[in-house]
């Protein structure tokens, strides 16, 4: 019953933002449109009116169509796994999309297993012991991350490393002169040019990811069963890993579904950057480009996808942690 | 003295006490005069400084000396002094998101606490919204859709979806005090409900609402120099996020070591206005509660 009512909050929630993104992208498309049908015009020779007529059908637009149906129709389309067209590219942002999600999830998911993974361990270090030099250092540590937006992160580490020193590529996702491919110098090639995105990420979020972990594990110590574990004489390492660091991790993994949701749209500011061609750099691209399909269809998963995350991380906590029901 | 003035300290007092807590914790003291600075150089520093826009080919990217201490641009204008005069625009733009998010942070947040009900429900519904869809890819479609042309429309774009977790903060904060003996007491006297909001209620969630202010106006200034970074909104050549657009896009002058000096010059002014902001936050929460005080 409350997962019933879960899934329907969730719905709610998607349903309003579909709502929200459809009337408020939808907002003139046409000149777009219209310089569409232009070079229609000017390649193929045929006239204004026919290359409209087109133009309008490859789009599914249509000025005289009532708005009602023209939500019903794009609702539907979603529906069916329509994500729509891009002007832009004159394709549908599915191919697109095919296109850039491998690129933004490859990134994104070893970011944040490094900076989680790090973080967590840190976090466990400075909660066993207090009073070490490791403390102040992540704590300043996390204050410098805090106060640095991650785009000049990531710009510094572009000047540094990428233009300055020549270690790593200024952009793109692999050297274009080698064949894609299920390749050692291929993936040796998108290795090398994921290392600055990766870092950048990685060490924007590693400092919040010890805090979260100290907090949570500094509460755990005060448990009983930490005292008695300690009365059972257990190894320190075994009570520090197993007693404190398992259920101190619990409120963390909830965090941890969630950024994997919200990954789905990438960082538009990190992925322009590095001209990474993730979903974020194609969103830039919709965005200065004013491809009202392609943001409109972009908008629509990453909303989606962060929507689905946020409900899995709900019903998994409950799970994990049988203490904790999901309140009424 | 009588014994009513020895009870209640004067307001000069509490400003004393509230500044020696403020300057015994260190950290939060350097945040108080860096904020102060940023102050002084988007009120006063404009005046003091001025900015020549003309444009001097040969003095391009000049190293920092006495007479441009930050060096100058692409075009040989002095970068301190487009530094000074961006922090006005920045800071003025950071301040009015941050008061147009706390006003609606608050209404709403009043609203659903005191009215409760259906009411209730369908503005959480709406925060929990706010809250789950990331604010920069919202802030990027907006912008694109309503031309930006001046800070106000600027600073309304950066709050329309940043008030989610103040609203529910407030709410719960309201729903916790609407029960207290003392509002209780305001309702048994028959006072208006406008006095027990402004008079009763509002005191007591200010303190939090205010370290809340800075925290917003730190994100104000992430978010619209990212937008200007990406140069969806430009509409001020100083604002520091238009020099980083400048240096990363245009001008290129982080491919050139000569450039260094102006594409870092907003950056580290960045980093800084923020770590003033986080320090001093910080320090006012220690100070407006005591229980953080070691």
């Amino acid at each position: 019953m409350v997962i019933l009512k879960r899934v329907g909050v969730a719905l709610v929630t998607l349903f309003f933002v579909t709502t929200l993104t459809f009337f408020v992208v939808r907002n003139t498309p046409g000149d777009a449109l219209q310089e569409w049908a232009l070079e229609i015009v000017q390649t193929y020779g045929i006239s204004m009116e026919d290359a409209m007529k087109q133009v309008r059908a490859m789009y599914a637009y249509d000025p005289d169509e009532p708005v009602i149906s023209q939500y019903i129709r794009y609702v539907k389309g979603l529906a069916h796994g329509d994500l729509g067209t891009s002007i832009l590219y004159k394709t549908s942002v599915n191919k697109i999309v095919l296109q850039a999600l491998p690129w933004t999830v490859f990134v994104l998911s070893t970011s944040l297993l490094l900076s989680f993974t790090i973080g967590a361990l840190l976090g466990m270090a400075i909660a066993w012991k207090r009073k070490t030099l490791l403390d102040p250092i992540i704590t300043g540590y996390a204050a410098l991350t805090g106060a640095t937006p991650d785009y000049i992160t990531a710009l510094i580490l572009l000047i540094i490393f990428a233009i300055n020193l020549k270690w790593f590529p200024t952009k793109g996702a692999y050297d274009p002169a080698i064949k894609p491919g299920f390749t050692w110098d291929f993936i040796k090639s998108v290795l090398y040019h994921g290392v600055l995105p990766i870092a950048a990420y990685t060490f924007e979020n590693t400092a919040a990811w010890a805090l979260a972990m100290k907090g949570s594990a500094v509460s755990v110590l005060g448990e009983d069963y930490i005292m008695a574990a300690r009365a059972r004489g257990l190894k320190e390492r075994r009570i520090m890993t197993r007693y404190m660091g398992r259920n101190a991790m619990l409120p963390l993994v909830t965090g941890l579904a969630i950024a994997f949701g919200g990954m789905m749209g990438g960082s538009v500011l990190i992925e322009t950057i590095f001209n990474y061609p993730g979903m974020g750099w194609f969103f830039n691209e919709a965005v200065t480009r004013r491809d009202y399909g392609l943001m409109q269809g972009l908008f629509f998963l990453t909303a989606a996808s962060i929507i689905l995350a946020n409900l899995i991380a709900d019903l998994l906590y409950s799970r994990l942690d049988p203490r904790i029901r999901l309140e009424e | 003295m009588t014994a009513a003035s020895v009870a209640q300290p004067s307001r000069w007092q509490a400003w004393y006490t509230t500044f020696r807590i403020l300057y015994r914790n260190k950290r939060a003291f350097a945040g108080f005069i860096i904020l102060l600075l940023f102050l002084l150089m988007a009120t006063v520093g404009p005046y003091l400084v001025p900015l020549d826009m003309t444009a001097r080919y040969d003095q391009r990217y000049l190293p920092p000396s006495w007479e441009h201490p930050l060096g100058t641009d692409f075009v040989g204008r002095d970068t301190f002094a487009l530094i000074v005069h961006g922090s006005r625009d920045v800071l003025s733009i950071a301040f009015l998101a941050a008061l147009f998010t706390v006003a609606i942070a608050l209404t709403v947040g009043m609203i659903a606490g005191l009215q409760g009900g259906m009411l209730d429900v369908v503005l959480m519904l709406l925060t929990n919204t706010v809250l789950t869809i990331p604010k920069f890819p919202v802030m990027l479609v907006f912008a694109t859709i309503f031309r930006v042309k001046d800070p106000v429309s600027l600073a309304l774009i950066l709050s329309i979806w940043a008030w989610g977790g103040l609203a529910r903060a407030v709410r719960s904060q309201i729903l916790s005090l609407k029960e207290r003996e003392f509002i209780e007491a305001a309702r048994v006297m028959g006072l208006s409900l406008y006095h027990i909001i402004v008079r009763e209620l509002l005191p007591n969630i200010m303190p939090y609402v205010a370290i809340n202010f800075l925290y917003i106006m730190k994100d104000a200034i992430t978010a619209s120099v990212g937008l200007m970074l990406l140069g969806i909104i430009p509409f001020s050549a100083s604002n520091w996020g238009m020099m980083l657009n400048l240096a990363t896009k245009q001008a290129g002058a982080i491919y050139i070591p000569q450039g260094l000096y102006y594409a870092l010059s907003p950056m580290v002014a960045i980093i800084l206005f923020q770590l003033g902001a986080l320090f001093f936050a910080h320090g006012l929460d220690e100070v407006l509660n005591p229980r953080l005080r070691s």
